[in-house]
């Protein structure tokens, strides 16, 4: 397809190069001749040419868009399919909102890059190169003025934009500045008149406005550059034309209408001169944009399906971390190291420790959204890492600590993990997590509009409904991380009850800050830096575990008031 | 994306979801204009004037750059035709067969020169000056928004969504300047060229610009069809690509749970299709605004080979000199450029007048009230009484209504009850972010509407739940609460709210830079920091809304600790939502819907075995289970 376009464009090219050397000889051979025919002919040669021409380019458009927007989906396909074999290590190295960035902004940036390159940068050193043999055609001598022209235009150009480029990025920088002080004055508008900050503000304000505003100056004076020296390049080098044309027209060297075929290759070559100087710029920032494409595609996901993977396992799972490990690659210490544990149906195994413990880390492990990087994930006594994905992630619930809603309906977000489930297992469901009364009372209950990420429900809402999905799977192991955080008091205690009779015969693993919340669970992991620092009951935790004695003392309060 | 405090308002309530889905110019516009849906302003005209008015500061300055831009556009405009006078001098002298007369030949080129020169000089200076006019207008515009931020009334910006009043407040004013920039400097010079060159062409051949300007009309017609359809197929680009960008951003996101619910082979053919569409829609809006171009210069062409041929047969007449033909091409070259531009300014023009609409709609806001009086209590004891205070937030669903209670100087109160119930109003209320419906508020006896806002605010110290830490090192995030505190009466502050002893984990210490978003430090260590800044700004008063459910328990015991360090002898209203904490709490109100429903300290209340005693008992449930 770019072939197509090369050879389309340097049709309507050569097309439009033509046009002056036949206006040339309707000077030449007609106006001063005196021959009225040939001027009638020659100008149907030429509405002919200028029929052909934009034809051409048309096509060229054509086939150009095609290409660019093809090698955008294309691109963009390649990237959300990387993406999708990834697992939550390579999203969270890579950053969910930088990926996002570049599969939209990014792909965009090139896309347009390479648009532009099959409407316009193709079409310039055509047209200059074409320009050029068609001038030399006319008169070498004359063409000397070329060797002045280009490289003053070039360099005259290519000096304003370098030294635009910078002041340009340096503006993004301090436009950056102000949108975040203002941005910062609107969440914390509150805080500053509470502390009656907003004299400060405005001096904090004022002085990024007068950055912004200096930096802005100087790139606007430089751009005022930018039109000038092209006119005035293009002016000159006319007027150069006649001034030592005509002399050569004087010795009979060249016709009158040749000249002015000329005039017209200068103005050709020099405005395709300043197209490629100004498309230059763009590609130093669409190749960044390539690179961090390419990071993506460059990433091995560290999750793979087995060859022969297990598509079947008995029920009544048990569930067994033996030594499991896990590492960031290059990373000084391990998230998790040498965590065993057995967990079995119908029992409840709480993880308890301080933020960054690797509690959330461990959950992760069991729905292989991380692989272990030592030691393995046993489910049944078959090696997670053997099992079909999808066999093993049917027999899990998973309630992530922050609640991810999607765009839809109430129940196609808790049909998330059951898509046939009826109506009344989501009653159900919702019933057991407490969100059956709030979702009653909106204005269509089951089919009420959820927006992206759940953002028009309140965080205590959010949550129920995450946790009423993953009921509705009647999975075999529920994992809970930090479920219940956002919830209030009655309604946690409620929950709480109620999810006992409905999971009595899953394996249940719990991520709890608060001891009330496991202090009935049948067995209790103490993490501490990625470590097992205690495993047993409650009782017996306070006993033998400083750690969790520390954090159930630090609680003493609540506990004591039992 | 919820990062943003949401309004008290609309935190237990589910919101239609009609409101989010607008927002400010979309991010990804191309600045050329061409690419953007125009969005309509509602009243063009008087938006506007009031733009042009903003720079009547500059007006010397701005009739200065169109004397220049007038001048230069003469100059660039005259100078084809003296050429083509060279251009005649040449052709004469050969037809004659006498030679060129050289010394008119090149006291012609000379002329020309100096014309051209002069021009671009006079074009740069006009740029050069107008990007100084226009961007102290930004400047001011900006600081005018600035302002006016501090004293929009807090009512109207809770009633809007944050993401609406930040995209007026930075993507509106950007467009602004971008717009005025680009169209004040080259929508003049592209009309002024195309009457200038119009009235050239008018003196050297009436005839041959006719044909010229028959033209005008037809690629008018031709810009006007083409637009319209790149208008439709554009805005089903930017649809598409919206709704590809919403499902890439759900899919990556929501990445963990796609996984672990096994949806991941179906996202991937949603993507697929969506992904298709988008090519389709993108093809073909590219392609036909694609189409402009090569139209545009079909019809120079057409222009180019009317003149030659009429032009030819004009001058074999001798109606017309060849030197008249060629200026006469040059002149239909810079006719149908600036005609392309003006077109495609047009739009970039619309799009900055709606920006600006919106950001006078935001300027137009009515201020937060003025008091009347300047009464200053000098020395606060902190003595507050609500006296049969009624609020709405909306007139049909009255909230809190006939409210009275009194804290005497040192107490606690806390506040204890569901969400929704009216807690985080209390503190709007004693605040002033919001007023009262009826009734008053007093400090020490004087009502607290009488007072200056910041005479009353400053008296009080806040501790929110919505930790706010702006871009800058941690000492100037703690002094924030008082600006004239030393180092020493920072580093006691730090010390005594348990600030100091993660500050020094860190590898800067209190020049390390943080901001709202930052992992450096966690969420509980910025809850932290924002006690101590209380702490440093010694109010007389204390609101603490003191919510830490995101918080690890070891931090938790050090945030209640620094709260309890602070309270100390102040007057202090606690918002709880562990009931453990306020245990010792002079006065416990409990709210259910606006209203007290229960008041007393802890066993006064566990005693009465009322609302506050079935919430105690709710919070033990599990605990006291695994005691049978």
């Amino acid at each position: 397809m770019l072939a197509g376009v090369v050879g389309l464009q340097f049709v309507q090219t050569v097309a439009a190069l033509y046009l002056p050397r036949l206006f040339a000889n309707i000077i030449d051979k007609g106006v001063a001749k005196g021959n009225n025919r040939y001027v009638w002919t020659t100008g149907s040669v030429m509405l002919v040419i200028a029929l052909v021409q934009v034809v051409f380019a048309i096509g060229a458009v054509y086939y150009g868009s095609r290409a660019a927007m093809g090698f955008g989906r294309d691109v963009r396909g390649a990237l959300f399919h990387q993406v999708g074999a990834f697992s939550a290590r390579e999203v969270g190295e890579l950053g969910a909102p930088s990926l996002i960035t570049r599969i939209t902004n990014d792909v965009q940036q090139v896309q347009m890059l390479v648009l532009m390159t099959c409407t316009l940068l193709v079409a310039a050193p055509i047209t200059a190169v074409g320009g050029i043999i068609m001038a030399l055609r006319v008169d070498t001598g004359l063409s000397s003025i070329l060797l002045v022209s280009i490289p003053a235009l070039a360099i005259g150009i290519g000096i304003v934009i370098s030294r635009m480029v910078p002041q340009f990025r340096l503006m993004q920088d301090r436009i950056d500045a102000v949108n975040r002080v203002l941005r910062e004055q609107i969440t914390g508008m509150r805080v500053v008149r509470a502390f009656v900050r907003e004299p400060h503000e405005t001096r904090r304000f004022a002085k990024v406005n007068q950055d912004v505003t200096e930096t802005s100056l100087r790139a606007g004076r430089l751009m005022a550059f930018f039109f000038p020296i092209v006119i005035m390049v293009l002016n000159v080098s006319s007027a150069a034309v006649l001034w030592f044309g005509g002399s050569r027209v004087d010795k009979g060297t060249l016709t009158v209408g040749s000249m002015i075929a000329f005039l017209s290759y200068l103005s050709q070559i020099l405005i395709s001169v300043m197209q490629a100087t100004f498309m230059a710029v763009m590609i130093p920032r669409a190749a960044v944009c390539a690179e961090r494409i390419q990071e993506v595609l460059d990433t091995v996901p560290s999750v793979t399906t087995a060859t022969n993977p297990v598509r079947e396992l008995v029920c009544r799972s048990s569930l067994e971390l033996r030594a499991a490990s896990f590492q960031y690659p290059g990373a000084e210490t391990a998230v998790l190291e040498g965590i065993t544990v057995r967990c079995h149906a119908g029992e409840t195994t709480a993880i308890i420790g301080s933020t960054g413990s690797g509690k959330t880390t461990l959950l992760g492990l069991i729905p292989r959204l991380f692989d272990v990087t030592d030691g393995a994930v046993l489910m049944n006594d078959v090696d997670i890492r053997e099992v079909d994905p999808d066999v093993l992630r049917a027999r899990i619930g998973l309630v992530p600590q922050k609640p991810y809603l999607f765009s839809g309906t109430v129940a196609t977000n808790l049909r998330y993990g059951k898509p046939d489930a009826t109506d009344d297992e989501l009653w159900e469901a919702l019933t057991v997590a407490q969100a059956a009364d709030f979702v009653r009372a909106l204005p269509d209950q089951l089919d009420s509009t959820i927006l992206q990420g759940g953002s028009n429900v309140s965080g205590g809402q959010r949550q129920r409904l995450a946790i009423a999905r993953a009921l509705v799977r009647r999975p075999e192991i529920y994992l809970f991380d930090d479920s219940f955080s956002a919830l209030d008091l009655v309604t946690d205690a409620n929950l709480r009850a109620a999810l006992k009779p409905y999971t009595a015969n899953a394996a249940v693993l719990i991520v709890a800050q608060r001891i009330s919340t496991i202090r009935t669970a049948e067995q209790i992991l103490v993490l501490e830096d990625g470590r097992t620092v205690g495993l047993g009951t409650h009782e017996e935790l306070l006993r033998d575990c400083p750690t969790y004695g520390e954090i159930a003392a630090s609680q003493a309060t609540e506990s004591t008031a039992a | 994306m919820s990062t943003t405090p949401k309004a008290p308002k609309a935190q237990e309530s589910y919101r239609p979801p009609s409101s989010e889905l607008r927002g400010g110019p979309a991010s990804g516009r191309m600045p050329g204009g061409f690419g953007m849906p125009a969005e309509k302003s509602k009243d063009f005209k008087s938006s506007a004037r009031r733009l042009v008015q903003r720079l009547r500061p500059e007006r010397l300055l701005v009739l200065t750059v169109l004397g220049f831009g007038v001048i230069s556009v003469v100059c660039g405009v005259i100078g084809p035709k003296i050429l083509g006078h060279a251009t005649d001098i040449i052709f004469r002298g050969v037809r004659s067969k006498q030679g060129v007369d050289f010394a008119a030949l090149r006291r012609t080129i000379a002329q020309a020169v100096v014309l051209f020169v002069a021009s671009s000089v006079l074009a740069y200076l006009q740029s050069f000056l107008l990007a100084g006019a226009v961007q102290r207008t930004m400047r001011k515009m900006r600081s005018d928004v600035e302002d006016k931020l501090n004293r929009l009334p807090l009512p109207y910006v809770d009633r809007q969504p944050r993401g609406d009043l930040l995209s007026r407040v930075t993507n509106d004013i950007d467009n602004i300047a971008q717009s005025l920039q680009q169209t004040l400097s080259q929508l003049l010079i592209s009309i002024m060229t195309l009457v200038g060159v119009v009235i050239m062409m008018v003196i050297i051949s009436p005839l041959l610009a006719l044909v010229a300007i028959i033209t005008v009309p037809l690629s008018i017609f031709i810009m006007r069809g083409i637009a319209a359809r790149s208008r439709e197929r554009f805005k089903a680009q930017w649809k598409h690509t919206g709704m590809l960008n919403a499902q890439v951003e759900e899919a990556f996101t929501g990445h963990a749970i796609v996984k672990a619910f096994g949806r991941h082979a179906e996202v991937e053919e949603r993507f697929r299709q969506k992904n298709e569409e988008l090519y389709e829609a993108s093809f073909w809006a590219q392609f036909i605004s694609g189409i402009i171009q090569p139209s545009m210069m079909f019809l120079g062409n057409l222009n180019y080979v009317a003149i030659a041929v009429i032009g030819g047969l004009r001058v074999a007449a001798g109606a017309i000199s060849l030197g008249d033909v060629q200026a006469f091409i040059s002149y239909s070259r810079q006719f149908t450029q600036p005609l392309t531009q003006v077109a495609s300014m047009m739009n970039v023009l619309q799009s900055g007048i709606a920006s600006a609409e919106r950001v006078f709609h935001l300027l137009d806001a009515e201020d937060q009230t003025t008091e009347e009086h300047a009464l200053t209590s000098d020395e606060p004891h902190g003595r507050v009484e609500f006296s049969n205070v009624s609020f709405a937030y909306n007139p049909d669903r009255p909230l809190i209504q006939d409210l009275s209670l009194v804290a005497q100087p040192g107490q606690t109160i806390a506040i204890v009850g569901p969400t929704g119930a009216g807690k985080t109003t209390l503190v709007n209320l004693i605040m002033r972010f919001y007023e009262v419906d009826a009734g008053t508020i007093t400090l020490d006896g004087v009502d607290i509407a009488t007072l200056p806002r910041a005479a009353l605010r400053s008296n009080v110290g806040m501790v929110l739940q919505d930790t706010w830490l702006f871009k800058g090192t941690i000492r100037q995030n703690i002094a924030y609460g008082n600006l004239d505190a030393t180092d020493e009466q920072i580093k006691a502050a730090a010390k005594a709210t348990y600030v100091d002893r993660f500050v020094h984990s860190l590898p800067d210490g209190y020049d390390t830079i943080i901001d709202d978003e930052g992992g450096t430090i966690s969420a509980g260590e910025k809850q932290l920091l924002t006690i101590a800044r209380a702490f440093l700004s010694d109010p007389a008063m204390l609101i603490l809304d003191e919510a830490t459910s995101s918080v690890d328990t070891r931090t938790e015991i050090l945030i209640r600790r620094a709260m309890t360090a602070l309270r100390s002898e102040r007057t202090s209203f606690v918002i709880a939502h562990r009931l453990s904490t306020i245990r010792d709490a002079d006065l416990i109100l409990v709210m259910e819907a606006g209203q007290i429903v229960e008041q007393g300290n802890h066993d006064q209340l566990l005693a009465a075995d009322g609302a506050y005693a079935t919430l105690y008992n709710a919070q033990f449930t599990n605990a006291s289970a695994s005691d049978e």
